[in-house]
């Protein structure tokens, strides 16, 4: 019961099929990464899954622990216990960051029940000295002016803040310098664990580097057409995509 | 932590109404006999009715400012408005002593209970006259007056002729006018020399009735070095047919004396809010408009600061927030009349679906003055696609001793903001609040702090349902 289970998935954006019978099973505690080259389809598999109303989902479904999500909206399925990491988060002008969590969080109470700001304040510091954040960061616009390294050790953040039951990073990597690089997968490292299942989503083999997968998929044309262990993230650093391409005609022109 | 009182301040906590009989009624229409009846009525002073019957006069030749405005201004049908509706002429010390029906509205307005938490003193008008007005007892032993205007016409005539209007004219304009021919009810403020009001004083308006016109009438007086802080709340039910409210408020600040004055208004989507504000600041003295403009079918407000004496500062904190069908169309006139003056005004509109927001301001600088300072700040907050922004700024510098700063921005909230909160797990009208919290944050902070806690849950719950 305790996955994430993508069965059949099809995605269009104003469409354009891009997701074409996607599955994937990711069992909660595992780290599974999904690599392919740009424009396969990956970034929208993290959308669609977040409920995004712009990506439409035209078939299959999505089961998160047992829990169809598909129709749902953005704010039940995060509550129900899906988290995305954004590739380009947004910023929201006046409204700090430590605010931003505590509506999150305010969010999963039940009706009548109420957040206690000291216990939420304690452990907001206590995951932000985790996570070598400088306290005076919570008084900040979420997002607002910050370097590429700065909004996603907020991501990491929220989610640390948030707990999700699975987390989908996606190109977290992306706009890192090597530090920061190292900063965020240690905060993904400290999560990682039997209650939280992740879904890596990266273009490089680099993050992978750091945070060591269980499993790795190769996705191409809205599918996955490889799965392996993280020796397969080093086969495509050295060997590119291209083997992929040609495995993917092959398989094609065969069938 | 925050040791604000849990205050009420719910979007359709207004919308009932009790129905209440009136021993004097007006009628429906405006012409001569309206205002003989308020006159007598109210036994006012022959130089009040003379007063008034010249404004009468100016409103009829005064034609509805369309070159301009908005044309909704012409589905003001004058004929079917009620001018005058009260049960008495003396506003009750006690809330006990104030009627059932009456009494049951405020309660149900929780304004006891605020007056209790953290004010100075209240007074609250139901319709046309004040039904309640009391004051803590200290203050009156320092000598400030703090009573409804027929009141204080009749029984300050000294101080109360002297400014009462001056600052505003008769023939300011039409709206202006109106109310100077049929005016009843509002505050008449004294603060003595010196004196420092440390709570605000507040003053409720109400309008219970259907086809009513509200034109209550308030004027501030605050004496050489003293300081006072004045609030005012609106609400009305929601009706078929639409309302009228168009006040006058004048504020005197004397000599290095310090005036707040705060709106929250709340008015249901039917009001017509045409009213007509503004502020003489002699030397070194400050007059602040914290204006707050939610609800109502078109509101027309344009606080000014006149400042009279060297070193006057003049500043206007406006928000407006405008839902489908709703017409904002604020902003502020600063009129710098000697050296050394400065004004500030920050203005944040958000306007919501069809909802429509207008800034016009006006700084005005003429050539002989020095050292005179002026900043402007006009920012609009778009949600969906369909609403609407315009700012007319109309900066008027002469000379070159002087300087002027001025800035505006339009920003949208957007559908990727949006997901991006509710990827976070909130809901999406809770979502769009804090956008527009957001939005409105930094110019809250410069609020009194009840007023701010007030202000934001009443920005949530008009953020409520907007998500369509």
């Amino acid at each position: 019961m305790n996955k994430l289970e993508i069965k059949n998935l099809n995605v269009s954006i104003n469409d354009t099929p891009i997701l074409k019978d996607f599955s994937l099973t990711v069992p909660r505690g595992e780290v599974h990464a999904i690599m392919g080259p740009n424009g396969t389809g990956k970034s929208t598999l993290a959308k669609a899954l977040a409920g995004h109303e712009d990506y439409v989902i035209t078939g299959g479904e999505v089961f998160l622990d047992g829990e169809q999500i598909v129709g749902m909206e953005p704010d039940e399925i995060s509550r129900s216990g899906l988290f995305m990491a954004f590739q380009y988060p947004s910023e929201i002008a006046g409204v700090s960051i430590a605010n931003f969590i505590r509506a999150a969080r305010t969010a999963r109470l039940a009706d009548g029940e109420k957040l206690s700001a000291p216990d939420f304040y304690k452990e907001l510091y206590s995951r932000m000295d985790l996570l070598k954040i400088d306290r005076a960061f919570t008084s900040r616009s979420v997002n607002e002016g910050f370097s590429g390294g700065e909004k996603k050790r907020c991501e990491i953040l929220q989610m640390a803040m948030l707990a999700p039951k699975y987390a989908v990073l996606d190109e977290t990597d992306s706009g890192l310098d090597i530090d920061a690089l190292k900063i965020v997968a240690e905060g993904v490292n400290k999560m990682r664990g039997p209650d939280l299942g992740v879904l890596l989503i990266t273009h490089y083999q680099r993050l992978l580097n750091y945070i060591v997968p269980d499993r790795v998929h190769v996705m191409f044309d809205g599918q996955i057409v490889q799965s392996g262990g993280p020796e397969l993230a080093e086969k495509l650093e050295s060997e590119g995509y291209d083997w992929v391409r040609e495995a993917r005609a092959d398989k094609l022109v065969n069938a | 932590m925050s040791t604000t009182p849990d205050l009420k301040f719910e979007r359709d906590v207004g919308n009932f109404h009790y129905d209440t009989s009136y021993e004097f009624d007006a009628g429906t229409g405006l012409n001569e006999k309206t205002v003989d009846y308020i006159s007598d009525v109210k036994g006012d002073p022959d130089w009040v009715r003379d007063f008034r019957k010249k404004a009468l006069k100016i409103f009829q030749d005064k034609p509805v400012p369309t070159h301009w405005a908005s044309r909704d201004l012409e589905n003001i049908d004058y004929d079917k408005i009620r001018y005058y509706l009260s049960k008495g002429q003396r506003a009750s010390r006690t809330w006990d002593e104030v009627p059932d029906d009456v009494k049951n509205t405020f309660e149900r307005l929780g304004i006891p209970e605020k007056e209790r938490a953290y004010l100075a003193g209240v007074e609250a008008q139901f319709d046309s006259e004040a039904s309640y007005s009391n004051m803590k007892e200290e203050l009156s032993k320092q000598g400030v007056i703090f009573v409804g205007s027929a009141e204080g016409l009749k029984e300050y005539p000294e101080i109360f002729r002297k400014w009462f209007g001056k600052v505003i004219p008769i023939g300011d304009n039409k709206f202006s006018a109106l109310n100077s021919a049929v005016f009843s009810g509002g505050s008449f403020i004294y603060v003595p020399p010196g004196v420092k009001v440390k709570q605000p004083l507040q003053a409720y308006f109400r309008i219970n009735a259907e086809n009513f016109g509200q034109f209550e009438r308030t004027l501030i007086i605050a004496d050489e070095g003293s300081e006072v802080t004045y609030m005012e709340g609106c609400t009305a039910p929601q009706f078929e047919t639409s309302t009228l409210h168009s006040a006058v408020v004048e504020l005197v600040a004397l000599k290095g004396a310090k005036l707040q004055y705060i709106t929250v208004q709340n008015w249901s989507a039917n009001v017509f809010n045409l009213v007509t504000k503004r502020g003489l600041a002699m030397d070194d003295a400050e007059i602040k408009w914290i204006d707050c403009n939610i609800g109502s079918r078109l509101t027309m407000k344009y606080p000014g600061v006149v400042m009279r004496g060297p070193g006057a500062r003049g500043e206007v904190l406006s928000i407006a927030l405008a839902h489908d069908g709703q017409h904002q169309d604020t902003g502020a006139k600063m009129i710098h009349a000697a050296d050394n003056t400065s004004s500030n005004i920050i203005s944040k509109s958000i306007s919501i679906g069809q909802g429509r927001s207008t800034y016009r301001g006006i700084v005005n600088m003429p050539r002989a003055l020095k050292s005179c300072k002026n900043n402007t700040e006009c920012d609009a907050l778009l949600i969906n696609t369909n609403s609407r922004t315009d700012t007319y700024p109309a900066i008027t510098v002469r000379g070159n001793q002087s300087t002027v700063q001025h800035e505006a921005s339009v920003s949208k909230v957007s559908a990727e903001q949006i997901f991006y909160m509710m990827q976070r797990g909130i809901p999406e009208d809770e979502a769009m609040s804090l956008a527009v919290n957001g939005f409105v944050n930094d110019l809250i902070r410069e609020f009194p702090m009840e007023y701010s806690v007030e202000l934001k849950r009443l920005i949530d719950l008009e953020m409520e349902g907007s998500v369509g």
